[in-house]
């Protein structure tokens, strides 16, 4: 079942290469694929430890190589994101003008990288599926892209690029540090080999930073963001909510499957450095967010801000706060993808996101601003939605961690100073809000269209996974809640 | 069952080499193209007896022939590498053929030898992987770079094709005074030619180590010049451009390839002097730097995969650093598939259009085919997981992170970086440009054979790169 998951993406989008048409096959493969991920949720046994549905092909005995795939509740959860973005990014696309053929092809690329990621338990092919996505999104950006699409599809390629090399040099040097009889590309072994104390405390040092910088990158941590809003405003509607959905995503999941259980130390060492960066994340470019004078722009710096929160949760290491942090990786993903699905349907309507341009559109297209308001609510954190639960979850969890009656310590002020992250973030959500669907329409926008009926599939599937995790936050929290405590519990 | 021997390989080879020619010669009326073809099917023959071949530990005491030719699993493997890139290469030229019947007007003369004397660089490559011993290193590097000499000014009516041919006669001259100056300086102190020898001679403490390695600098320096190893890079981008495109294939895999086994052999007895390394490390951080950077604003692609073969030389010394023979192997084998992948697509687009980049504008829409073909070439040259270059990559940086050089790790990262930037050139031009010209590019069957087995191959070993150990082991 994992398996099909994974290759159903990818092979549809060899079909649709070989000349398979484009939509229908896109389409078709992206609902087969959510279909079977609903059965795997309905199926899920929750009180099982470690991993489910466990497949695996020897590729090098000798290196402990091995094509292995499989679930448990954490990448569950990243798989059920990636295919319910991938529905909606697929809806969302439309008619393609130019090379119809390659954009589904690479769109569905990025989803079954994406996927794979999320359900390897091999290192190797972890990190392996998630360069899969590496090519498409340069394509994607640089042939379909607007705006100054040129320098954003080098950007993001060589940002990703030399991000993922430092990445793989992490794991290198994370396989290398255990023993000879312990090494393993297997995560599992690796987890077990841990909790023996195989690994140095001083080797665990440098994997982390490695890590953190390697997936940092990935994740648009703050000093190394600049690639991220520039891409997300150049990139195509749907390829924007898959990245910023979805594959963006890579970098927290592995700084949650890997850093916390296998360098915990290196985690412990580090945690003031990355406190300090998250909250550059939160503060800093929540405050260039509140600047931005673009909607897209606006978008692609906000998704930057709120990682800083999800960063916040995985640096605290408190069951509470990793478990909000999974929640909140979901929300943001569903909801930024709902938000970049309308900007990119407003763009294509109007051919502009100009704040000074736009304005009464919710006159005109009721719908449309529904559903942006939903997104935007959503992102701000209204209770209600998931992200309200993820974050709380996050703030409690993070305050919680070494609080002590004689005063505040770091993470009692990060919690404090991430708090006003919600703030700056009600002001930029808010205000984007208005000067696009609020006021006056201006005479050249009076003809435009409603969003197609058709399109309210998606964004229903979206706002509704929005209000029924808010809602029902446990189920979730059932999932993942076991696997942080094996992890966080072993390594105390 | 048959029995065969490492040597009978060679000799095999030089005998089709020289019926070939003969043919050639004499048969006046004969079709050139079906020299090419008998080339091809006499070497396809060698390569498939050449498995039959079982490998002989290296003798440390033997006399006579096996004093100084080894038929050890590296070598075999190598022999069978120059086969394979010599078949490729073979069929790259058929394609070219026309381009050079026009640089002969009026008559057909020169194509048959085209097709032959590659067979005998192929000889030559095949003895020099087996090497051990100076002289013969020397001699069978002779074999190689003379008949480079005539391939690479084939075509010598065009003016950069004749300066490509006198800048690689002059250099190469020159390269090899050093060799024979190196070895003369490395015979005077130790006595010995054989590698073998030289080990133990150089184990004895009243070897004069200064002297010894100074005659190592000069051997060094002969084989940098064949890898194109920073700062005897200078002739590669011009001897590059120039040469006929198969010729330059030719030379960027098959001359490499022989050079880094020769130097894997080479340096082993000077490993104990620790300056040794710290030479290589400084060269490798040199070739990466240079080749990568000067890669960056190529706009012909000719030249561009010039610069790439000194930045991929680069990565390889990061291998003979650490003297991991695995990883320099199998990065040798995906760097085999994917040039060549690259140069055969380049071989068949440059007759339609042109060398440059800008002349692959649009091609995805012109041949899917061939765009798609040079996407995994370009891919697998920067580097992309489920290509065979990624898994080089990685082998390569695996072995430097387990001894720590941490200069040559840092430097690769960010050189990796840069491949990005202009490999992705490439796919760039292949899919973002349009074009006005919507001709169609045919491609013979042949060489669509010969491109789907390398794009096969370099996602099957990206996948699964177990069978290139295995062989290296057997």
């Amino acid at each position: 079942m994992v398996l099909f998951i994974i290759f159903c993406p990818i092979v549809a989008a060899v079909l649709i290469m070989v000349g398979a048409p484009a939509r229908k096959t896109a389409l078709t493969a992206s609902v087969l694929t959510f279909a079977a991920t609903l059965y795997l949720l309905a199926t899920f046994g929750d009180g099982e430890h470690g991993f489910q549905h466990v497949t695996s092909f020897t590729i090098s005995p000798e290196w402990r190589l091995s094509f292995t795939t499989g679930i448990d509740g954490l990448s569950l959860i990243m798989v059920v994101l990636a295919t319910i973005v991938t529905v909606a990014a697929v809806w969302f696309a439309g008619t393609v003008e130019r090379y119809e053929n390659a954009f589904y092809a690479c769109l569905l690329f990025i989803s079954g990288g994406a996927i794979g990621a999320f359900a390897s338990i091999d290192l190797f092919f972890f990190y392996a599926f998630h360069e899969l996505a590496l090519i498409p999104t340069f394509l994607l950006i640089g042939i379909w892209g607007s705006g100054n699409r040129v320098a954003a599809a080098w950007k993001i390629t060589i940002y990703l690029a030399i991000g993922s090399f430092i990445l793989l040099l992490g794991l290198i040097l994370l396989y290398q540090s255990f023993p000879p009889a312990f090494r393993s590309f297997d995560i599992r072994r690796l987890t077990v080999a841990v909790s023996l104390g195989q690994i140095p405390a001083d080797a665990q040092h440098h994997i982390y930073l490695l890590l953190l910088i390697g997936f940092g990158i990935l994740v648009s941590l703050f000093p190394f963001h600049t690639w991220a809003p520039e891409a997300y405003a150049s990139a195509p509607a749907s390829a924007a909510m898959l990245h910023a959905g979805v594959l963006k995503k890579f970098g927290l999941y592995g700084l949650l499957r890997l850093a916390i259980p296998l360098v915990p130390e290196g985690a412990r060492h580090w945690t003031t450095l990355l406190v300090v960066l998250l909250l550059g994340n939160i503060i800093y470019v929540g405050l260039v967010t509140i600047a931005q004078k673009r909607l897209d722009w606006m978008l692609g710096y906000s998704s930057v801000m709120h990682m800083g929160y999800i960063f916040l949760g995985i640096a605290s290491a408190t069951i509470l706060a990793t478990t909000g942090a999974v929640v909140l990786i979901f929300a943001h993903g569903v909801s930024i993808a709902l938000l970049f699905a309308i900007a990119g349907e407003l763009r294509r309507r109007t051919g502009t996101l100009a704040f000074d341009e736009l304005g009464g559109l919710a006159r005109i297209m009721p719908f449309a601003g529904l559903a942006f308001g939903f997104g935007v609510f959503a992102a701000i954190g209204l209770p209600g939605f998931a992200n309200f639960a993820g974050e709380i979850m996050i703030f409690f969890g993070a305050f919680k961690h070494g609080w002590t009656m004689d005063g505040f310590h770091i993470f009692q002020i990060a919690t404090v100073l991430a708090l006003w992250g919600v703030v700056i973030s009600t002001v930029y959500m808010l205000r984007a809000y208005r000067k696009t669907f609020m006021g006056t329409v201006s005479e050249q926008w009076k003809q435009l269209v409603e969003l197609r009926p058709t399109l309210r599939v998606p964004v229903t599937l979206l706002v509704g996974a929005l209000i029924c995790c808010g809602f029902f936050p446990q189920t979730f929290v059932r999932m993942v809640a076991p696997t942080f405590r094996t992890y966080l519990t072993a390594n105390r | 069952m048959m029995r065969v021997t490492a040597p009978e390989l060679e000799i095999a080879v030089l005998v089709l080499g020289m019926v070939i020619l003969m043919v050639e010669a004499f048969a006046a009326k004969i079709n050139k193209r079906a020299l090419a073809f008998a080339a091809i099917a006499g070497l396809a023959i060698v390569l498939i007896a050449s498995f039959f071949v079982a490998p002989l530990p290296s003798p440390n005491q033997a006399t006579g022939f096996w004093s100084f030719y080894t038929a050890d699993r590296l070598s075999i493997f190598f022999k069978q590498f120059a086969l394979l890139t010599t078949i490729l290469v073979l069929i790259m030229m058929i394609d070219y053929a026309p381009v050079v019947r026009r640089s002969f007007p009026g008559a057909q003369d020169g194509v048959g030898e085209f097709f032959a004397i590659p067979i005998f660089t192929c000889a030559g490559l095949m003895y020099l992987v087996s090497a051990i011993d100076f002289v013969f290193i020397f001699v069978s590097l002779e074999l190689v770079t003379i008949s480079f000499y005539v391939l690479v000014s084939f075509t010598r009516r065009n003016p950069i094709t004749l300066e490509a041919g006198t800048k690689y006669l002059v250099l190469s001259t020159v390269s090899t005074a050093f060799l024979v100056y190196g070895i003369a300086w490395i015979f005077g102190v130790t006595g010995q030619t054989s590698l073998y020898r030289i080990t133990q001679a150089l184990a004895n403490s009243d070897v004069d180590r200064g002297v010894t390695l100074l005659g190592m600098v000069f051997v060094l320096v002969a084989l940098g010049f064949n890898i194109a190893a920073v700062p005897f890079q200078i002739w590669v981008p011009d001897v590059y451009q120039g040469a006929p495109t198969p010729v330059t294939a030719y030379l960027s895999v098959g001359s490499k390839a022989a050079g880094f086994v020769v130097l894997l052999r080479v340096l082993l007895p000077f490993l104990t002097l620790p300056q040794t390394q710290r030479l290589i490390v400084l060269i490798a951080l040199l070739t990466l730097i240079y080749g990568n950077l000067a890669a960056l604003p190529q706009a012909n692609l000719k030249r561009l995969l010039a610069y790439s073969s000194i930045a991929h030389a680069g990565y390889l010394l990061i291998g003979v650093v650490c003297f991991d023979v695995r990883a320099v192997t199998f990065y040798l084998v995906a760097y085999l598939l994917m040039t060549l992948l690259s140069f055969a697509v380049l071989i068949i687009v440059a007759q339609q259009t042109g060398e440059e980049i800008s002349d692959f504008d649009g091609l995805a829409k012109r041949s899917p085919f061939l765009a798609f073909a040079m996407l995994v070439a370009m891919v697998s040259l920067a580097g992309v997981p489920f290509t065979a270059g990624f898994l080089g990559k990685f082998y390569i940086f695996y072995a430097a992170v387990l001894q720590r050089q941490i200069m040559l790790v840092v430097v690769g990262v960010l050189t990796v970086g840069c491949g990005f930037y202009y490999y992705l050139k490439v796919v760039r031009a292949m899919y973002w440009q349009s074009t006005t010209n919507l001709t169609k590019i045919p491609v013979n069957g042949l060489s669509r054979l010969a491109i789907s087995a390398l794009v096969i191959a370099t996602i099957w070993l990206g996948v699964y790169p177990q069978p290139i150990f295995d062989a290296l082991k057997r």
